[in-house]
């Protein structure tokens, strides 16, 4: 019995180690990529380990395309949409996970029909709507709807905060003439933080891959974000098999995320299972 | 903040008639005042849910019975967008290929299960596993997509070239050919996808009480038998999670596709609905078109969705 357990656990890690380098190999061949000479990519049979390797693709995309304008305008949209849209979400989630209102339910369940709807029906509306605005070609489209909260982050905190934060700690403090906004910022908001922290860590990435939003806004090279700038850098340069410049700017769109991720690991992973399991 | 309350307060009578009773002093001061309080807190995002949902929901549904390209004045003219897309050969590839696209569905919960019960163990060192099957989770999918470009390039990509090297395989044209394009597509939101769902799957795993196996011991059961009895049915929850998010992500696939093949792939074979929304409303500014089109797809995802919850009722079980 020990003998076949451990014979299973054996077969189990090798099938999970032969897993990881199918998932790991296409990180390995971009980096491997960028870091040849255009006229080597073509070798055959193609080399892991470039030979002879050289930094000129990363200049290279430095000089083809404002990157650090890239990396500027998503952060922008990340901080502007994490810190205010947080705040709101959490506003909300508290009001609805622990106060009775008239029509909670009702304006609970309006908030999660815009779950339903998918962004290609609302934006073409909404296009129009910032068109008028004169706000193409800006970040606002990206920013602003970001401020108004996400029901999302609201259903998780909400479900967070009606397990987490205890009712008689709110009535204890509403005792000792504690304000609404400061029983919620002093009592509940620490107790959410980790949520809040997860919520966070998901948002970040949410922001930072999203392409469709960014792409029917953001025309002008200097206002993209990162990934729409190294969409269009590889339309452009695909013609020529540019393959090594197109890597390495592929490599530099993806550095931002997988270091936060590595960061916060912990967040994304529990944060995903929870509102899985809850969901 | 008083100022806030009274304009939700506001919003809310719009919505229904009976908000104003709290305005009436059958309720004492406090609690008015906490209502007042909650009613500023939820006020914003219901704002949003306004804005940024219903009214461009409203509009899209009458634009999507006018013909307008933005400069000239919109043009009403009935169900014409409607019964146009029944003669539009685009339409049709693109729900068609949207369609096809859902075998990655039930394809990424195999994989993703099968992992998370080989990493279902306490053993030092499989969280590393954990991490490194999700990076493609978390990696941007425009990034993600041209590094698959490349790898499925038909004479020089490192897929076909160690096809041969390795097996002496002549690998199909995965993007160039109208029957390979799918396939590679699928392939690759496969790789990208299946360490969420294996996340969610290990979550359930690690949930189910050890005592339903060791009772099933007892009675000699195998070990294929407790995985049909007992891990199946209970991950149900998680199944059905995993499947409704899985149809309307795969009804909303865009990027993979913009970026892989930007012109829809050949004889279109690539093309998804958002896709083809995407082309008329932004390459050929038919707003009304469009709007018709995204309308159609949000209907078909709507009643997707309720179908799955109405039948989750039969196999879904809720401990």
């Amino acid at each position: 019995m020990l003998i076949r357990r451990r014979l299973n656990t054996a077969i189990a890690i090798l099938i999970l180690l032969a897993g990881s380098v199918i998932m790991l190999a296409p990180f390995v061949w971009t980096i491997s990529t960028s870091l040849k000479y255009q006229q080597n990519v073509f070798d055959l049979p193609p080399k892991w380990i470039p030979n002879p390797m050289t930094f000129d693709n990363y200049r290279a995309v430095w000089e083809a395309v404002p990157v650090l304008y890239g990396f500027l305008n998503s952060a922008l949209i990340v901080v502007f949409v994490l810190t205010i849209g947080l705040l709101v979400s959490s506003m909300a989630a508290y009001a609805f996970a622990k106060v009775s209102f008239p029509y909670k339910d009702t304006i609970f369940m309006c908030l999660m029909g815009t779950m339903m709807i998918p962004y290609s029906v609302v934006m073409i509306p909404q296009f129009i709507g910032f068109s008028h605005l004169n706000w193409v070609d800006t970040l606002l489209p990206l920013i602003v709807p970001g401020l108004f909260g996400n029901i999302v982050v609201i259903f998780f905190l909400r479900q967070f905060m009606q397990g987490a934060v205890p009712t008689e700690l709110i009535e204890a403090a509403k005792l000792d003439g504690s304000g609404f906004f400061r029983t919620f910022a002093t009592i509940a908001m620490p107790i959410a933080k980790p949520a809040i922290a997860a919520q966070a860590a998901l948002g970040f990435m949410g922001i930072w891959n999203d392409f469709l939003g960014p792409l029917i806004y953001l025309h002008t090279t200097e206002k993209q974000t990162i990934q729409v700038m190294i969409a269009s850098l590889k339309s452009m340069y695909i013609g020529s098999s540019n393959y090594p410049m197109i890597m390495a700017s592929s490599f530099i769109a993806m550095v931002p995320v997988i270091i936060v991720f590595f960061l916060c690991q912990k967040y994304f992973v529990e944060s995903l299972a929870i509102s899985g399991l809850k969901g | 903040m008083e100022g806030e309350g009274a304009v939700a307060l506001h919003l809310l009578s719009i919505v229904g008639g009976k908000g104003e009773s709290i305005l009436t002093n059958k309720v004492p001061g406090y609690r008015r005042k906490e209502m007042l309080w909650a009613y500023a807190f939820v006020a914003i995002p219901l704002l949003g849910f306004v804005i940024f949902g219903l009214a461009p929901l409203i509009a899209s549904a009458v634009l999507s019975f006018t013909k307008w390209d933005m400069i000239t004045p919109p043009e009403f003219i009935g169900w014409a967008n409607y019964s146009g897309m029944f003669g539009d050969e685009k339409v049709y590839k693109a729900f068609f290929n949207t369609t096809f696209m859902l075998i990655h569905v039930p394809l990424g919960m195999i994989v993703s299960l099968l992992l998370a019960v080989l990493m279902n163990r306490k053993m030092r060192g499989i969280s590393v596993f954990r991490t490194i099957y999700y990076i493609p989770v978390i990696s941007p999918i425009v990034a993600v997509s041209i590094l698959w470009q490349w790898m499925l390039n038909n004479d020089f990509g490192v897929i076909n070239q160690t096809l041969w090297n390795w097996f002496h395989i002549t690998g199909p044209n995965w993007l160039g050919d109208p029957n390979w394009v799918k396939p590679s597509l699928i392939v690759m939101g496969l790789w990208g996808g299946v360490g969420s769902n294996m996340v969610l799957y290990l979550a359930g795993l690690q949930a189910i009480s050890s005592t339903y196996y060791e009772a099933a011991e007892v009675d000699g059961a195998s070990g294929w038998q407790k995985f049909r009895m007992i891990t199946l049915p209970l991950l149900s929850n998680i199944h059905f999670f995993v499947i409704v998010m899985g149809v309307i992500g795969t009804f909303q696939a865009f990027s993979q596709v913009y970026v892989m093949t930007p012109d829809g792939g050949p004889e279109y074979s690539a093309g998804t609905v958002v896709f083809n929304v995407f082309e008329h409303a932004f390459s050929y500014f038919d707003m009304g078109y469009a709007s018709a089109e995204a309308w159609v797809l949000g209907v078909i995802i709507l009643l997707l969705t309720l179908v799955q919850f109405r039948l989750s009722k039969r196999w879904v079980y809720n401990d």
